[in-house]
């Protein structure tokens, strides 16, 4: 699989990146590419930066150096609401949901960049907004379906326990359709059982809908399951980029993770 | 029993001029969950603003047109210069930076058009009207009449689009909503333009009773029961929060004024919301916030 991947056309590109928060460096000198449809993980120890390079690559973050081109266009990356437009949908570690909205109106929210019609339209149910307001709402219930939602459809988001409320924030990415998909530790706090059946969801996402997904995951056993790609940072550096098999016995990784042998 | 409905229905009529004070708050207050304190300023400066250019010889229509120009002017501004550098700040901060900001536009509106007094004729007479028995006054229907399509009018906005969705999320994390697309300042002018011709046309119903003058700026206070029983987040929470206060203040004055002394208009409100309070704080028409702990 790792093969015909390589064929594939560079949908993110990073190139030598760095960010500081005043005087402290969160990683610096950093680069590498995703191809289009791949699974790409973003692993690493706690503080190696992985977080913050996400919030770059979706425009929370600016960076003092380097670029980060998706389709080969830097621009549509310097804001998130631009972002999102372009295409990119995310998740947060700490969760990023409206939690006095119902599921369906959270994962409605993810549709905003598919509107077309006009307030006045909207306003007054005329010309496209009837359509597209069916149309909005449909793939809306298809990512409820997805991820097997359609339980809790008209629940209060705030209500629901956390691996729920994970899962809808997942489906409100899907809803947006992207191109890419950005995961901040989606499988934070969850058991084996529960890990096994989100990565499930998540190569569907991926083989299904064609969307490439940069997630970041402290699981070494899922990442090497799922991803097609694994990128690692080390103290705001990257130590490694490459396929999982090749990654897993690079020394600087295993020095990284486990510490040196003296 | 006649004397009864005509006070009553003379509250309510006073009650709708409460609700459109109250509706520029609502509108601020779903975008951004924030009590906006310049909406009193913002009328005032609007109804200046108007009462200004008409004394300067524009006609009515087009000064109307022009301070509603003027109104989405300073929402822009507002944007750029206060909105914007305090996104994703909590609540209290730009609450107090409205606080700011009504202080600013009040200076604004004395540098630019003085601090005398205004008369304002809007052409209404405010003439007795009989129906059956009962006297009421047309300019309070004129009033209600225009509340009623602001209200339509904003409903239509709110419910029926994108918009509506927007707000709320906004609302409840302003960082999720721009993750999701969504164009924070865009959403921010929209509304406090909105905001600003809501103020307009309570600044000029309220101009043409009381005078254009600076006191305007303080139906703010007036404002703050009828959003306390109503709810900060909901247009019709304002209307009826508006009726509700308008009825019972002058019931109170006309059946317990007699009782234990007059001048009961003056605080009967704040007395009623502070109970409305106590038994249900988020409002008649509020929703309660749920927390998992």
């Amino acid at each position: 699989m790792g093969v015909s991947l390589v064929r594939r056309p560079v949908l993110l590109e990073v190139s030598d990146l760095a960010l500081a928060f005043g005087g402290v460096t969160a990683f610096a000198e950093v680069g590498f590419q995703v191809r289009e449809g791949e699974i790409c993980a973003l692993i690493g120890p706690n503080g190696a930066g992985k977080s913050s390079l996400l919030n770059v690559i979706n425009g929370l973050y600016r960076p003092q150096r380097g670029a980060v081109r998706l389709g080969g266009s830097s621009r549509a990356l310097r804001r998130p609401q631009a972002a999102a437009h372009a295409g990119v949908a995310r998740t947060f570690q700490n969760l990023a949901l409206f939690k006095g909205m119902s599921v369906l109106d959270n994962v409605l929210t993810g549709r905003g960049r598919h509107r077309r019609a006009s307030w006045l339209e909207q306003a007054l149910g005329l010309g496209r907004a009837p359509a597209e307001e069916r149309a909005q709402r449909e793939i809306a219930e298809w990512a409820l379906d997805f991820l097997h939602l359609r339980p809790w459809r008209d629940a209060l988001v705030g209500t629901l326990p956390y691996g729920l409320q994970k899962r809808v924030e997942l489906a409100r990415a899907l809803a947006a359709e992207p191109r890419l998909l950005l995961l901040d530790e989606p499988m934070a706090g969850m058991n084996a059982g529960e890990k096994q059946e989100l990565s499930g969801y998540i190569r569907d996402i991926n083989r299904e809908r064609g969307v490439t997904v940069v997630l970041i995951e402290h699981d070494i056993q899922v990442v090497m399951q799922l991803a097609d790609h694994v990128v690692v940072l080390d103290y705001g550096r990257l130590i490694a980029d490459g396929a999982p098999a090749a990654v897993r016995n690079d020394p600087a990784v295993i020095a990284a993770y486990l510490g040196t042998r003296h | 029993m006649a004397f009864f409905l005509e006070v009553l229905l003379g509250g309510l009529l006073a009650g709708v001029m409460y609700a459109l004070v109250a509706l520029g708050f609502v509108l601020i207050y779903r975008a951004s969950g924030v009590f906006n304190f310049a909406q009193g300023a913002m009328l005032l400066f609007a109804a200046l603003t108007y009462v200004s250019l008409v004394e300067r010889g524009l006609p009515g229509w087009l000064a109307l047109l022009s301070t509603l120009g003027v109104m989405v002017l300073l929402a822009v501004a507002v944007e750029r210069t206060v909105l914007r550098p305090l996104v994703n700040r909590s609540p209290l901060v730009l609450f107090m930076a409205t606080l700011g900001l009504a202080y600013f536009i009040e200076g604004a509106a004395q540098a630019l058009w003085g601090a005398q007094v205004h008369g304002l004729d809007l052409g209404i007479e405010d003439s007795p009207l009989e129906v059956g028995e009962l006297l009421l006054s047309t300019f309070d229907l004129f009033a209600a009449a225009v509340a009623a399509v602001l209200v339509i009018g904003l409903s239509l906005l709110f419910d029926r689009t994108r918009l509506g969705i927007s707000l709320r999320a906004v609302a409840d994390d302003p960082l999720a909503a721009q993750a999701v697309g969504i164009r924070l300042p865009r959403i921010w002018v929209l509304v406090w333009a909105v905001a600003g011709c809501v103020g307009l046309v309570a600044g000029l119903l309220w101009g043409a009773r009381l005078g254009v003058q600076f006191s305007l700026s303080l139906i703010v206070l007036k404002a703050l029961p009828v959003l306390i029983i109503g709810s900060f987040s909901s247009v019709t929470g304002a209307i009826v929060g508006g009726l509700l206060i308008g009825a019972s203040e002058k019931l109170a004055e006309v059946y317990l004024g007699p009782l234990i002394g007059g001048g009961l208009e003056n605080w009967f409100p704040y007395a009623f919301a502070l109970v409305f309070l106590l038994i249900r704080p988020v409002g008649l028409f509020g929703e309660p916030t749920v927390e998992r702990v």
